[in-house]
């Protein structure tokens, strides 16, 4: 019986990682932000009915970038949980914290011990009572899991999307039309193709929204509010 | 106990046979819809109870289900509400899930098979009997959907009313229903049903003017849902109620 070849632990791990951030960086970016209202979700997705945001629960957002199979899977898996979840106790027991606990047990699960990593990055929002109470979650093809403040960003470009952010995003919270100019313009800079407005998916967590707190905003209306 | 139950289970399987046999209806409710010009009302009274005894005064039988559609309740207080709650959820479940709500049919449908599911339970006595409605985006229209024990879905055009009360306030709504109403005239016609069947059925609860307890209406339109406020309910509950005094 021929012996399998002997791979060091260490270097499975990291032929794992280089291959789910190859997968990743051929993604396009996405980002949050806090915004006065809430948070404000932009991602640069040409496709108007192959979404890469989308609602959790009540208060919660996600997004995902890299493999489309990979986080819609996991996105459904998160909307089954926060029902299931909500259903059996109440709807203020789902949390994004939860979630992004249970998102990075899978992911690292996944990461592992199957015979390929999922090459995806996900964006968790769950905007609150005021915008002290907001929470990000970035969560990696690992399971590594990181709370951000402000603003945070997903997928190919995201390096350069955030360094641009950090130089640029004010201090304090921003208008909706603030954050949106801002991300758009990130949007353009890093970006080779330029993505028109046209070509970017944009939705909302809203405070001031009674119930379901998640709202896409179609092309027409973040135009008015551009301008 | 005993022979309550062998009571309901010997009534419901031939319920359609025989006529003699009245089939297992929901007791002490009267909730009714019926469509108006803007789409359509549902409305409910508040009364709930336990054999001859009032279990609750305040209950809430309509239920917001999403955007565009309603429900409302009538039979086995546990179960009506659990249905509504899960209906609610699937509701929502689904339009995540797919990126889009289900259409007003999609949604009568499966509300029909909740209420199939529900079959061995009716054995047991604990019926629930939905009336739903919403409002079709595609068709621009209420609809008002009804249900029987078994899942059976039938669409009604005008109006419909069921509970223990139900058949009173349908005399009410043959007489007053025109195709339609205003908005305000419909929350008078519904008002109007929901008080005269409260006077006929012990089981329905009329407007406690001295309490403030008034029936619950929701309104679904274009716009989706909205309630009718307590207070334009409360000023046109007087007059009604007053209408046979002696002067």
């Amino acid at each position: 019986m021929a012996l399998p070849f002997y791979v060091s632990p260490e270097q499975m791990m990291q032929d794992r990682a280089e291959y789910a951030k190859k997968g990743i960086a051929k993604g396009r970016s996405i980002i949050a932000m806090e915004y006065a209202d809430g948070v404000l979700f932009v991602a640069d997705n040409p496709s108007n009915s192959l979404f890469k945001i989308s609602e959790i629960y009540d208060n919660i957002a996600f997004s995902g970038a890299g493999k489309y199979n990979e986080f819609e899977s996991l996105r459904k898996a998160g909307i089954q949980h926060a029902d299931v979840k909500g259903m059996m106790y109440s709807r203020e027991d789902v949390t994004a914290r939860s979630l992004a606990n249970g998102y990075s047990q899978m992911l690292g699960t996944i990461f592992s011990q199957e015979m390929k990593p999922y090459e995806v990055e996900l964006l968790l929002a769950q905007v609150g009572e005021t915008a002290e109470h907001n929470e990000l979650y970035r969560i990696s093809f690992d399971g590594s899991i990181v709370d951000e403040q402000r603003f945070t960003a997903i997928g190919g470009r995201s390096e350069a999307i955030l360094t641009l952010l950090r130089k640029e995003s004010p201090e304090h919270c921003p208008s909706l039309k603030d954050a949106l100019t801002l991300c758009h313009s990130a949007f353009e800079r890093v970006s080779d193709l330029k993505p028109s407005l046209e070509g970017l998916e944009v939705a909302i967590l809203d405070r001031t929204r009674k119930g379901r707190k998640f709202r896409r905003l179609p092309i027409q209306e973040a135009r008015r509010i551009l301008e | 106990m005993a022979t309550w139950q062998a009571q309901t289970q010997q009534s419901l399987p031939h319920s359609g046979t025989s006529i003699h046999q009245a089939p297992a209806l929901p007791h002490g409710t009267t909730v009714l819809a019926f469509t108006y010009q803007g789409g359509v009302l549902i409305a409910g009274d508040r009364r709930a109870t336990e054999g001859y005894q009032i279990a609750s005064t305040r209950m809430e039988k309509v239920f917001q289900t999403d955007d565009y559609s309603a429900m409302a309740i009538a039979g086995a207080a546990g179960p009506c509400v659990e249905m509504a709650k899960l209906f609610r959820i699937e509701l929502e479940h689904y339009e995540k899930l797919d990126g889009q709500p289900l259409t007003c049919e999609g949604k009568a449908n499966r509300l029909g098979q909740m209420v199939k599911a529900n079959f061995p339970m009716v054995l047991q006595g604990l019926v629930v009997i939905p009336l739903f409605v919403g409002y079709d985006q595609k068709r621009a229209i209420g609809r008002i959907f009804k249900y029987d024990i078994t899942g059976g879905r039938y669409e009604e055009t005008d109006f419909h009313a069921v509970g223990s009360g139900g058949k009173d306030a349908r005399l009410t709504l043959k007489e007053h229903f025109k195709k339609r109403l205003s908005e305000q005239d419909a929350i008078q016609v519904a008002l109007r049903a929901l008080v005269n069947a409260a006077e006929e059925d012990v089981g329905t609860g009329g407007p406690d003017l001295f309490r403030r307890i008034y029936p619950t209406m929701k309104l679904v339109d274009h716009q989706g849902v909205r309630d009718v406020e307590e207070s334009v309910i409360a000023a046109l509950c007087e007059p009604l109620m007053n209408r046979h005094q002696d002067e």
